[in-house]
């Protein structure tokens, strides 16, 4: 055919047109999405609230790809708020897009009927060495087991080298008493002209576990049975005081590295997997301690995370993710990567990176020490468990921020917790002494 | 019956069902669309605020937490304290740039352009921007602590003040920039005559201001402000970037109530108050700057 005879037939904008369709055809073709679920046919996923910050999910899927091979899992995580709405509404609309959950105990705690009993994996479980208080836990308040522990993690106190120098005379940093952490506040106030220790009170910030955990048991003895008692305006009262020596841009810390890094503050309390960041550049200038003891004991605060099946989920597929993560290799290289503790029995190994060594050490002399006294998130209070949070919070915001005397602000909060107990009747969880139902004392 | 008197039936009743005329039909799709999407939750959520989140029943206690809440004075206050600083400020202002640009100066589409530029921004980004000013050590500090003077916690919660200044100056940088738009835009509707007639019979700079420009841009005035106090009543991200919870607002709480104490029912409630609060200031907007001279010439 002539060129001429060619380009009457098809003029220039056909051509082009074909072309551009084509080209566009292909281009389409080619975007066939990327599964974010996971899909189906073995693949699993695991949708948590924990590891959100961008580098903490990529080395934990990396954690995923070397140790759950079998079958291979995805991970999403999510803000808590999410977490709950998307696991409410999938469990009910019976469109599962996830496998596992994984999540920690306060946030498995509103939703036990939305999540496969799993009692059957607790054997497996307890053979790799899971104490059995804390699979206890995961029954969340209930009869049937509802989560597999899966790691756990404390709070301990981080502390710049460079502070050590105002130390009370006598004091062993490593068992310090309230009184000498506050004259410690004090003596390093006062040489530096600027507050330097630090406290998470930002709006993320886990400081209403400091109270729960720490300060009212090591007050009191007890969480809520002597929330009103003297002891406990003793230790308000201690709070106070210490509040004025913190630095109070602590009400915008979520988390204690960023400032400690930043030398903004010498010494603080935080969640170990919040601290970790902080000796990354020179390990050689921190040290991490125990928190410190008072009357009652050192109370401490034990937080775990554990792996639950949604309601109508793939089991046997879900055991499998379950059981590999539970591996101690798997776990060990969970602490390395991300500062959570491993759950099952675990040497160990001395390769840690140098953060997770100091906080390791500082951990098991908090659990070790003969004055400790464990403390537990709450059990069984379902949906109401940030309100009972909030209480904590605004405990902190009345008698600290806004000065008023403990005496006036505790009893009104101790109605507000009376009345979340009332409706939630759940017995009492440790440091409480065990009862039938828990009351507010 | 013949075929002519069956087919003349038919049409007939043909034409009488079709007095639904054929634009009803091709609206229904958005209709059903915003039933679903927009209607059915919204009085879900309304139901939600009077039910009692652990019975099911309908109840007031919801609103009764609310009002007892300890932060709940203090978010409405900070909420219509913000709404009465920031938009007069920033009316002026955008009114202030509109008139700069109608000048036409050289390089008009720059300046409209710099300054349109915060509409492009989401408004976390913008709190983010001005907590680096703000910040301990921040810019701001950075400049004072340059010149020799004491750096100042200007967001710390022992300040309130100067927290509030904080929010304030970053809600004004965000958002002139909508009410310029929206400003910009009612001039150029505005024809020259007016103003050039008067320029001729003698009227001076302000003089023509305040008697031509600024009634006919009443329209335009009128839109801006309903849409800029709507959005101002949830203004959210910018203050929790600032001050995190220091300086509570209404949708702050109503997220905090929502997100962190689990509570659907009393963040309906919060929310049922923003939109009345919001309605009732969108009508008064409507009657007080309610065109007169249209009224009359009807």
């Amino acid at each position: 055919m002539s060129l001429q005879a060619f380009s009457t037939y098809l003029s220039r904008r056909t051509l082009f047109g074909i072309a551009g369709g084509m080209t566009i055809a292909g281009a389409l073709a080619g975007c066939s999405g990327v599964s974010t679920t996971g899909g189906k046919g073995g693949d699993a996923m695991l949708f948590s609230t924990q590891f959100t910050p961008i580098e903490e999910k990529q080395r934990f899927e990396q954690v995923l790809a070397a140790y759950v091979t079998d079958p291979k899992t995805s991970f999403s995580s999510v803000a808590v708020a999410e977490f709950t709405t998307s696991l409410k509404t999938q469990v009910d609309a019976k469109q599962l897009q996830f496998t596992v959950a994984g999540a920690l105990h306060g946030d498995l705690t509103p939703m036990p009927e939305y999540l496969e009993d799993i009692d059957d994996l607790v054997a497996d479980a307890s053979a790799a060495g899971i104490p059995q208080s804390m699979l206890d836990l995961g029954k969340l308040g209930g009869s049937t087991q509802k989560y597999i522990p899966w790691m756990q993690a404390t709070y301990v106190v981080a502390v710049n080298k460079k502070a050590l120098e105002w130390l009370p005379a006598g004091a062993d940093v490593n068992a310090l008493t309230y009184d000498q952490y506050l004259e410690w506040a004090k003596a390093a106030n006062k040489a530096n002209g600027k507050p330097v220790f630090g406290f998470p009170a930002g709006p993320k910030g886990l400081y209403h576990r400091w109270f729960q955990g720490y300060l009212l048991p090591s007050f009191t003895g007890a969480q809520v049975t002597r929330f009103t008692s003297d002891d406990a305006m003793t230790g308000w009262a201690w709070m106070q005081e210490f509040w004025a020596q913190c630095n109070p841009a602590s009400t915008n810390y979520d988390n204690l590295q960023e400032p400690l890094a930043r030398g903004e503050i010498l010494v603080g309390w935080d969640h170990v997997a919040r601290l970790v960041e902080a000796p990354k550049e020179k390990p050689e200038d921190w040290i991490m301690v125990p928190a410190p003891t008072g009357p009652m004991g050192l109370g401490y605060m034990l937080i775990v995370g554990g792996l639950a099946v949604p309601k109508g989920g793939d089991k046997a597929l879900a055991a499998k993710v379950i059981k590999a993560l539970s591996a101690p290799a798997a776990q060990i290289e969970l602490l390395k990567q991300n500062a959570f503790f491993p759950v099952v029995k675990a040497d160990l190994p001395d390769d840690l990176p140098a953060p997770v060594k100091l906080e390791a050490q500082a951990v098991a002399a908090q659990a070790d020490s003969p004055k400790a006294l464990l403390s537990l998130p709450p059990i069984g209070l379902g949906a109401k468990d940030g309100e009972m949070s909030q209480v904590f919070k605004d405990c902190f915001n009345e008698i600290c921020l806004q000065g008023n005397a403990p005496k006036t602000v505790v009893p009104k909060y101790a109605a507000t917790i009376a009345t979340i107990l009332e409706a939630a009747q759940v017995p009492c969880w440790s440091p409480d002494p065990a009862a039938a139902v828990c009351k507010v004392g | 019956m013949s075929s002519t008197a069956r087919a003349a039936v038919s049409a007939d009743s043909r034409r009488g069902r079709s007095r639904v005329s054929p634009a009803f039909w091709l609206i229904l799709p958005s209709i059903v669309f915003m039933l679903f999407l927009f209607a059915y939750p919204m009085v879900e959520g309304i139901r939600a605020g009077f039910t009692s989140d652990l019975t099911g029943a309908l109840t007031l206690d919801n609103w009764g937490r609310m009002v007892n809440d300890p932060y709940f004075t203090r978010a409405v206050r900070n909420t219509l304290l913000l709404i009465v600083v920031v938009i007069p400020v920033q009316f002026l202002f955008a009114i202030i740039m509109a008139l700069l640009l109608q000048a036409k100066p050289r390089g008009t589409a720059l300046y409209f352009y710099l300054w349109a530029i915060p509409l492009a921004i989401s408004d976390l980004a913008a709190g983010l921007v001005w907590l680096s000013i703000f910040a301990d050590q921040g810019y701001l500090n950075s400049v004072l602590v340059g010149f020799g003077l004491q750096p100042f916690s200007w967001l710390s919660y022992q300040s309130p003040g100067t927290q509030f200044l904080a929010v304030a100056m970053a809600e004004v940088w965000r958002a002139t920039s909508l009410v310029l738009v929206i400003i910009v835009s009612g001039m150029q509707g505005i024809p020259k005559d007016y103003d050039e007639a008067a320029a001729v019979l003698g009227a001076n700079y302000w003089q023509r201001l305040r008697h031509i420009t600024l009634p006919l841009l009443k329209p335009s005035l009128q839109v801006a402000l309903i849409l800029r106090t709507i959005l101002a009543f949830q203004t959210f991200a910018v203050a929790q970037a600032l001050t995190g919870e220091s300086f509570p607002l209404l949708v702050g709480e109503t997220y905090r109530w929502y997100s962190a104490l689990n509570n659907s029912n009393v963040a309906s409630v919060y929310s049922l108050v923003i939109m009345a609060i919001s309605m009732i200031t969108a009508v008064a907007y409507l009657r007080i700057l309610r065109d007169q001279s249209r009224q009359v010439a009807k």
